[in-house]
């Protein structure tokens, strides 16, 4: 029940206050009354038992790609 | 070339040659045996499921700890939401996870359903809710376990249930909260650790703050980590860094989805509906200040008050050994019931009930 996954934001009803997510075709809707920064469409957010947690940060994510590529040697990016 | 979606760039954090080249250096740079402990379920099931546990070198040990919200589940609240499932008027909502738990008579949510039991599965505490809105004539009781990162997603739901007015929604508050549960583990003479993952989406809610005794009181290298295999194999290298300066730390290798300060909206949501209480956890027994109860206003959404229930300290399952394997002083194929009278189909605990316990995993993937 703890499984929390990245999914893509697909569209946003501020009214309901819910959003709907996609990831490898499976689709839900999550409520959105706790995510602390608000999540635009094609951002990726943490799902976890039908609430958006957090945006996932891209920029975040390529520093940590690009410190194993130098701390590796590899081509990575 | 930078990857062209969030999709790409997610894929990126399993590459198996990265992988491999980290491995490389972890079996280059172990000074000794490592004895590391998971304690949150997804990270459970992802170093069984990626094969990275049987890729580590022999010296590393993996232990999984009390991260399965299921698994730590106290007997005297499996007996409580037992009880509260037989009363008249009374439909349960429940994550799936809970129904197969035996309770202490050996019966669980599952055999109480084919008894007559009105119990319904959710994938979300807000599911609970139109359940509430489509039986004004019953009363809905959602089984709330889940750790940090759970407890403030039924929090928001109990906010919206007050404001809809639907009294006849109530929740049984089992959340835990994780700093409280390590410094008891880690305060237990008998158990051996040398070093702490820590559980990404708690994380995300709590930040790192709440971890610092780890390093600072206990001397215990510390990292907070995200899911891929990449994560956790960086996770190791940072531990086995920190090892080798001798300077043990907390550090924050999951930043792309935990902000140190965590998720300040959440907690804030969290803490207006909860208080800190006292918990009962399974293996652990009672730990102060580990458990959220609801608080003020709030309170009369609580299903044990409203329906007269009480949680007792019940003893363990007979021969269930789930509190050994969940202090990591036990692995799971050493229990004496392991693939005996105890398998996924004939759960004997709850370390074999859910997905994400150690002993499911490793009848699973490692048998």
């Amino acid at each position: 029940m703890c499984l929390a996954v990245p999914m893509e934001v697909k569209s946003i009803n501020t009214e309901l206050n819910v959003a709907d997510v996609e990831i490898s075709g499976v689709k839900r809707q999550v409520r959105l009354d706790i995510i602390d920064y608000p999540a635009s469409v094609g951002d990726y957010v943490i799902v976890h038992a039908g609430f958006a947690l957090r945006r996932l940060d891209r920029e975040d994510a390529l520093e940590t790609l690009k410190l194993f590529q130098e701390g590796l040697n590899l081509q990575v990016l | 070339m930078a990857p062209n979606t969030a999709s790409d760039m997610l894929a990126k954090f399993k590459d198996p040659a990265l992988c491999r080249n980290l491995l490389d250096r972890i079996r280059a740079e172990l000074p000794g045996p490592l004895a590391f402990m998971e304690v949150c379920g997804t990270h459970t099931v992802a170093i069984f499921q990626s094969g990275l546990r049987s890729l580590l070198p022999d010296e590393i040990r993996h232990l999984s700890g009390p991260g399965c919200p299921v698994c730590v589940t106290h007997e005297g609240e499996v007996a409580a939401f037992l009880e509260l499932a037989r009363k008249d008027g009374v439909i349960i909502a429940t994550f799936g996870d809970l129904m197969r738990v035996p309770g202490p008579k050996g019966t669980s949510l599952k055999q109480a359903q084919a008894e007559g039991c009105r119990i319904e599965i959710v994938y979300s505490a807000f599911d609970a809710l139109a359940l509430a809105r489509k039986h004004p004539e019953s009363r809905i009781v959602f089984l709330g376990v889940g750790f940090e990162t759970t407890a403030p997603t039924v929090a928001a739901t109990i906010k919206v249930a007050k404001e809809q007015g639907l009294d006849n929604f109530l929740v049984f508050a089992m959340h835990k909260l994780v700093p409280p549960a390590l410094a008891a583990l880690l305060q237990d003479p008998e158990v051996n650790l040398d070093a702490l993952i820590l559980p990404g989406h708690v994380s995300t809610i709590i930040g790192v703050e709440p971890y610092r005794f780890l390093a600072e009181q206990h001397g215990v290298p510390s990292i907070v980590t995200g899911f891929e295999p990449l994560d956790i194999l960086q996770a190791l290298l940072l531990i086995i860094d920190q090892r080798k300066t001798g300077r043990p730390q907390v550090v924050n290798q999951y930043s792309r989805a935990v902000a140190d300060d965590g998720n300040p909206k959440a907690r804030e949501v969290m803490f207006e509906v909860f208080k800190v209480s006292d918990a009962l956890w399974r293996g652990l027994g009672r730990i102060p200040n580990s458990g959220l109860a609801l608080a003020g206003e709030y309170q009369r959404f609580d299903a044990l008050t409203a329906l007269d229930v009480q949680v007792h300290d019940l003893p363990p399952l007979p021969g269930c050994r789930c509190g050994d394997v969940l202090k990591g002083k036990m692995q799971p194929n050493h229990c004496p019931l392991f693939n005996k009278s105890c398998t996924p189909a004939t759960p004997v605990g709850p370390c074999m009930v859910s997905t994400e316990g150690s002993c499911a995993a490793y009848y699973k993937y490692a048998l």
